[in-house]
């Protein structure tokens, strides 16, 4: 049984084949509407969130399973002090495979060591969120036709944004990337995530601060939003959430195929005039995101495929 | 010059992080087990210009030496047997330590849940970074 806590838990090749059956499936989502007949998703989300709980959710549905479970932690007996590992124990007698998303860091790896149904991370604190990543991988791949030979720039709040060290770490297993790191000062990546994961594989980057002048060079932009509830102190969050706003001037730099994606929601650092220009794809984005959540319920059920 | 009596049985913990004798005492469990201990802070050395060292007598079958590289990976550990050193090693590192370093990530399961081991696996033996296994923040020995 194998569970999916951090995005490489799915070796490259595991990795190609998840997203070659998701594109079968967006080729035909028909086809598959039955597989998981009688099979039960348990959401676990200790913590507010819409569109992923609903995108796994939709998934299921469109699988033919079910659904059940929880969206927020005062709604589910960790509000009486019950612990993940005992939750999990018993979601394990109720469902066939669970996704949980949790405030606290590690909290999915918890479960999933005491787990007896497959586990998904479905985002912890700013640690994880590999779904989003296989998301991200599935954009690129389908509108841009390859994960290698790219140069990834990435904007916004690179300290605390989980999506950003995701695709990072996932985007640095595959050649000729090359990284544009556009940040304050304030919130640039982890030094960890620069040595260990960048520097140690010998990835070309740059850390910039302006957008603008980046922007030319770009094969992908993954915006993101500066999250509030990742600060401790509200002045902070104040003082930086404004930094970057993507606009339609702003495009005019990019090139006329680079892809604007974004893990939403997002609050302001895309304008909405941006929205019609077709290089904008992160709504594209979550509906990959439903096709890769529903080729990975498949894979880790290990239901037969079609 | 201070000077504290040699040992006859018994290990010396030399080249301690200076400040760091105390923890090491700590995480020994030497409060509790009845040993000869002297602790020497701020020695000095010219390999770090200054060091903490523990000189502990006796036998010492009951010590979980195996975590020192994980508490601090520059200790060296001196094996005293009648008198002489018969064995000089570098402290290991052991690629995976339970409950002897804590994590101080407030973001991070085991801030909540208190039943939870604190586990931690060595990520670069060079540089002797371990990792929180649930939320893999990098212990800080500071």
């Amino acid at each position: 049984m194998k569970h999916i806590i951090s995005p490489t838990d799915l070796s490259v090749s595991e990795l190609n084949e998840l997203l070659a059956l998701s594109e079968e499936i967006i080729q035909d989502p028909k086809k598959y509407s039955e597989i998981c007949h009688g099979k039960k998703l348990a959401t676990l989300f200790y913590e507010p969130s819409t569109r992923t709980r609903l995108s796994f959710e939709a998934a299921m549905l469109n699988l033919g399973g079910s659904v059940l479970g929880f969206s927020s932690a005062d709604s589910s007996s960790a509000a009486k002090g019950e612990s993940v590992a005992d939750t999990i124990r018993v979601i394990s007698s109720y469902a066939d495979i669970c996704a949980i998303r949790h405030p606290k860091e590690g909290a999915p790896y918890v479960a999933s060591t005491f787990s007896s149904i497959p586990v998904i991370n479905a985002g912890d604190g700013g640690h994880n969120h590999p779904t989003q990543t296989f998301t991200d991988l599935l954009t690129i791949k389908n509108l841009k036709g390859r994960l290698d030979n790219l140069t990834v720039g990435f904007c916004g709040d690179l300290k605390f944004g989980r999506t950003v060290h995701s695709l990072i770490n996932a985007l640095a297993r595959y050649t000729g990337i090359k990284f544009v790191l556009i940040s304050p000062d304030e919130l640039k990546i982890p030094t960890y995530l620069r040595e260990e994961t960048i520097e140690a594989n010998n990835i070309p980057y740059e850390e910039v601060k302006n957008l603008e002048k980046a922007l030319p060079d770009l094969d992908i932009l993954y915006m993101t939003r500066v999250q509030k509830e990742r600060f401790f102190n509200e002045e902070d969050y104040i003082r930086l959430k404004d930094t970057y706003i993507l606009d339609a001037d702003k495009m005019t730099y990019a090139k006329e195929d680079m892809l604007v994606l974004h893990p939403l929601p997002r609050v302001n650092e895309i304008s909405v005039e941006v929205d019609n220009d077709p290089r904008a794809v992160y709504f594209k984005q979550a509906q990959f995101g439903v096709y890769v959540r529903m080729a990975l319920i498949m894979k880790l059920l290990e239901v037969n495929e079609c | 010059m201070l000077n504290i009596g040699g040992i006859n049985q018994g290990i010396v913990i030399d080249h301690i992080k200076a400040g760091g004798a105390m923890k090491i005492y700590s995480y020994l469990n030497l409060e509790n087990l009845d040993y000869t201990v002297a602790i020497i802070k701020n020695a000095k050395s010219n390999k770090m210009g200054k060091k903490d060292i523990i000189k502990i007598e006796g036998n010492l079958d009951n010590l979980d030496l195996d975590i020192l590289g994980a508490l601090d990976h520059q200790i060296t550990i001196n094996i005293i047997d009648n008198g002489v050193i018969v064995e000089k090693k570098n402290s290991s590192l052991p690629s995976k330590v339970t409950n002897v370093l804590k994590c101080k990530n407030p973001r991070c399961i085991t801030s909540i849940e208190q039943g939870l081991p604190h586990i931690f696996k060595l990520t670069d033996r060079e540089k002797g970074v371990y990792r929180c296994m649930y939320c893999e923040q990098a212990f800080d020995r500071k």
